[in-house]
């Protein structure tokens, strides 16, 4: 099942996709039904015309999932399973002829000769203006100045239509006709090109680490892999061009004579190392320029014309013989197509940074798998699932070890025949470390779990410090001056600013992250409870003392749920600030965790892992927030009408 | 000796910041007898409100004394009920809840306090709202929730700040009517603070005009509305010429006080 789902996601995502459409429009048409039905009965501005509107969600959603399913490429692929193959052929002839490509003014604008000579030119004239002055003699002066006049020469001759050498002339000839050939054969007719078998049986696209199936697997793909190899032949030819000319050859080997001979001036005499240093400098300079000039890659400026001609061409060729490909990249293969590179070959822009919906579903089920041995959940972990664990382990999480050095009494030691015999205190410190065997019981677990629980055990402890601590500050003087420098210190700071002492102080297992988002729960707590209390009308308060009401009453009964709605918005954004930051802080340090998937994914470029994780981190925050509404609307009916 | 007494009440309040001194109250002198039923009127800014927080214990007098039944008034308490101009109501509780709040804190049984709770609501025409949240009340029906949760502790006293201030003019004067009644029947001590002189005169049995800067009481009188308005219909008694020459007087006594405060200005 899982299998037929992988290899067929591109016929799923077609169902899927037609289903979006199709919803989005009647939504769209639901929508502004209702539009007109309510714009007569309620007035601009009313928080009532925000009720209801499901329509709306749905065609948000659908939106939403098309636009991914477009940028991602998962629309071309759905309906155009083949194109992302023969755009993978035509990747190969471009990568084929990329080098003949770089030496034209085709990409870039000049040819790559012009631009030798202006980069050259003037680091030559450079070199001659700041010629070192006391570090060579007059005659190593005059001859390294005369290495530069020979250079320029040389470029002078290499671009003189007359010294070029009748053997370069013709094999650049000889390319281009070669060229001329490729370029006919791609307007040919290639239906009657077969795929090979090899070809056809390649996994679908996608659906293995390999993005894109390498061998053709339509006709076209054929012509297109074929004129590849042809192609990879002719730029193997052209790389091995050199311009030669008798003229040129008798400077270049005088040069070279003579920066030999100033090289081993160098060790010759004993000078500072100082000036040694400069002079090897600037021999060095002068060499590499003239190392760039003797290779016989500089060509005159009609040499390469006819080559230019050829390729325009084959180019044009290549886009005519893509046909209604060209079409399909154009509206459904948005981005920037696709590459080769030496062994495979990759989507390129939201292609590949955005997976295709059907991809990252498939990674999601395969990371639900609970069953770790058959190759589910992430890094030893499951995704979220349940396990035993040894009551013991509770235990030693709970009490301190300290508390039990606090009892009365000494820890046991050892008798003089060497013997060992636990007291009380011995056993008392065992349990406490969890060394006793008390059974298991089943517990959630895996890597949501865990991010879960460090949030929310976090939250139930900035809930129950921070709540009363921010209600004794919104009503006593003492409280409010004495804690409020503390807690006004240390929120502003980021989260994530605490998190490598925090980590580094607490470890980087639970107890750090906890601490940390403890802290940001707090702080959070604090205020909300804070502001909540301090906003209590001061004639319910005094109402209430009129009633008879004792202090601790007003508290309990009066400024408590007088505070609740801040309390419980404090409460969801808490929520919000802790899932962010446990996140961030899971990235910094740990091996559980969705952060620490998403921080691994990073590390490995597994975009679909990426966002998996994304994903999974936005639905579970959609989903705090929802409950926390819902609870809101629930328990506070009285909200904003007191 | 149930008598509220106050001597030489003066109450001075200071800006932290800037240091002004504002006299809010000067030289109060009154006594209130057990049953009797006074209303305060007075231009705005003069010192009504404060000397109602003092009497109800919430401020403390710069000097002078206040004693209720022979007891010196230090601190609020259940024996000085107190109605606010908003109600007051605690919105997260439904209408009896709020009736039963003072009982709940004396942690009176459940049997007792849910009859004393029916029976105030009934005498505040409110059967069968017992469960309605009080966001969902209208004004008026507020302000006879927060009349029978003060009611409900049976106070000596009972002090009314503008009462009746946010109400239209209908549902004000049923509820005129029923705060009589209630005068009637409990034969509480009330004092009321309020805007209209219209209301004072006739939910007065003694009127206190107040004069402000500083503070204090400017005229006595005691008028015979309000014995009256127990048989006779509250808008008879409105246009009778004896209530229309004290409401003259009152009104244009007020006028020279507020022209005297702008042209002091
Ligand atoms: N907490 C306070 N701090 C400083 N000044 C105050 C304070 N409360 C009241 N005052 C001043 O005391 C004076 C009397 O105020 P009070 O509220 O008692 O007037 P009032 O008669 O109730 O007016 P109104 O009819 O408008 O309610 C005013 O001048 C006011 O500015
Ligand atoms: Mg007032």
């Amino acid at each position: 099942m899982l299998d037929w789902l992988s290899q067929e996601r591109a016929f799923i995502a077609s169902v899927i996709i037609v289903i979006l459409l199709i919803t989005l429009l009647w939504s769209i048409l639901v929508g502004l039904r209702q539009a007109t039905y309510r714009a007569k009965d309620q007035v601009f501005g009313d928080p009532e015309r925000t009720l209801g509107g499901w329509y709306w969600t749905l065609s948000g959603v659908s939106a939403i999932l098309l636009l991914w399913f477009y940028f991602s490429w998962g629309v071309g692929r759905a309906f155009f399973p083949e194109a992302g193959n023969e755009m993978c052929q035509v990747a190969k002839v471009e990568t084929a002829i990329a080098p003949i490509k770089a030496a034209l003014p085709i990409d870039s604008r000049y040819f790559k000769s012009t631009e030798l000579i202006v980069r050259n030119t003037e680091q030559l004239d450079v070199l001659e203006s700041n010629f070192p002055e006391g570090v060579f003699s007059e005659t190593e002066k005059e001859e390294l100045l005369n290495i530069i006049v020979s250079s320029r020469k040389i470029i002078g001759i290499f671009s003189d239509q007359d010294n070029q050498s009748l053997e370069s002339k013709l094999a650049i000839r000889d390319i281009s006709q070669d060229l001329d050939e490729l370029t006919d054969k791609l307007s040919k007719d290639y239906t009657k090109f077969n795929p090979s078998s090899e070809g056809l049986l390649q996994p679908n696209w996608g659906t293995t680490r390999i993005e894109l199936p390498l061998l053709p697997i339509t006709p076209k793909g054929v012509l297109f892999d074929d004129i590849s190899k042809h192609a990879e032949v002719l730029s193997q030819k052209f790389l091995k061009l050199r311009n030669n000319s008798a003229a040129a050859n008798s400077i270049i080997e005088a040069t070279k004579q003579q920066i030999k001979r100033l090289k081993l001036s160098n060790e010759a005499a004993d000078r500072s190392d100082e000036v040694l240093k400069e002079r090897k400098h600037y021999i060095k300079a002068v060499e590499r320029i003239f190392r760039r000039l003797d290779d016989g890659t500089i060509f005159p400026p009609q040499a390469l014309d006819e080559l230019n001609d050829s390729i325009k061409d084959f180019l044009r060729a290549i886009e005519g013989a893509k046909g209604n490909l060209r079409l399909v990249q154009a509206f459904f293969i948005p981005g920037a197509g696709v590459v080769k590179s030496k062994t495979q070959c990759t989507e390129q822009g939201s292609g590949r940074w955005l997976p295709k919906p059907t991809d990252v579903v498939a990674k999601f089920l395969l990371l639900a798998n609970p069953n770790l041995e058959n190759g589910g959940g992430y890094k030893g972990t499951t995704l979220f699932w349940w396990d035993w664990i040894e009551i013991a382990d509770l235990v030693s999480f709970l009490i301190p070890d300290f508390l039990i050095d606090l009892l009365p009494g000494d820890y046991g030691v050892h008798s003089e025949q060497g013997l060992f015999v636990p007291n009380y205190k011995d056993k008392l410190q065992a349990f406490a470390q969890g060394d006793v065997y008390l059974g298991v019981i089943p517990m959630l677990d895996g890597h949501i779990w865990d991010s879960l629980f460090r949030v929310l055990v976090a939250l139930a402890l900035g809930i129950f410090l921070g709540v009363p601590l921010g209600i004794y500050m919104g009503i006593s003087r003492f409280f409010k001056s004495f804690f409020d420098p503390i807690i006004e210190l240390y929120r502003p700071v980021p989260p994530l600013a605490w998190a490598p002492l925090i980590l580094t102080i607490f470890g980087i297992q639970d107890d750090g992250k906890i601490f940390l988002l403890f802290m940001v729960a707090f702080a959070i707590m604090v205020i909300s409870a804070r502001t909540g209390a301090s906003g209590t009308q001061l004639s319910k308060i005094r109402a209430s003392h009129s009633l008879g009401a004792s202090n601790r009453q007003i508290l309990r009964y009066v400024i408590l749920p007088n505070a609740l709605p801040e309390i419980l918005t404090g409460i969801r954004i808490a929520i919000g600030v802790c899932w962010g930051t446990l996140v961030a802080a899971e990235m910094l340090a740990g091996t559980t965790g969705i952060g620490f998937i998403e921080n691994v994914a990073r590390t490995v470029s597994d975009y679909e892992l990426i966002w998996v994780t994304i994903l999974i981190m936005g639905l579970l925050g959609l989903a705090f927030d929802l409950l926390m509404r819902l609870i809101i609307s629930r328990t506070i009916p009285w909200r904003g009408k007191g | 000796m149930s008598d509220l007494i106050c001597k030489n009440l003066c109450m001075t309040f200071s800006n932290a910041q800037t240091g002004v001194k504002v006299e809010a109250l000067k030289d109060i002198n009154f006594t209130l007898k057990k049953g009797e039923l006074l209303s305060v009127l007075g231009p705005s800014g003069c010192g009504k409100t404060t000397l109602l927080n003092m009497i109800a214990g919430f401020l403390n007098p710069t000097s002078g004394s206040m004693t209720l039944n022979s007891t010196k008034i230090d601190g609020p308490s259940v024996e000085r009920g107190m109605v606010f101009q908003q109600g007051a109501l605690f919105e997260w509780l439904t209408v009896s809840k709020n009736v039963d709040f003072g009982l709940r804190m004396k942690k009176t049984s459940q049997g007792e306090s849910d009859s004393l709770v029916e029976k105030w609501l009934e005498i505040v025409g409110l059967q069968g709202f017992g469960n309605t949240p009080t966001y969902q009340l209208s004004g008026g029906m507020q302000q006879r929730v927060a009349l029978a949760r003060c009611l409900v502790n049976d106070p000596d006293v009972i002090l009314m700040d503008e009462p009746l201030g946010a109400l239209d003019a209908l549902t004000r004067e049923k509820m005129q009517s029923l705060i009589l009644e209630l005068w009637k029947e409990t034969g509480k001590t009330i004092l009321i603070i309020t805007h209209s002189v219209e209301e004072a005169l006739l939910l007065g049995e003694r009127l206190f005009v107040m004069a402000p800067r500083p503070g204090r009481i400017h005229k006595e009188y005691k008028l015979p509305f309000a014995e009256q308005g127990l048989q006779t219909p509250l808008r008879d008694i409105k246009q009778s010429p004896q209530f229309s020459e004290v409401r003259e007087e009152i009104l244009s006594m007020i006028w020279d006080m507020e022209e005297e405060i702008m042209g002091g200005a």
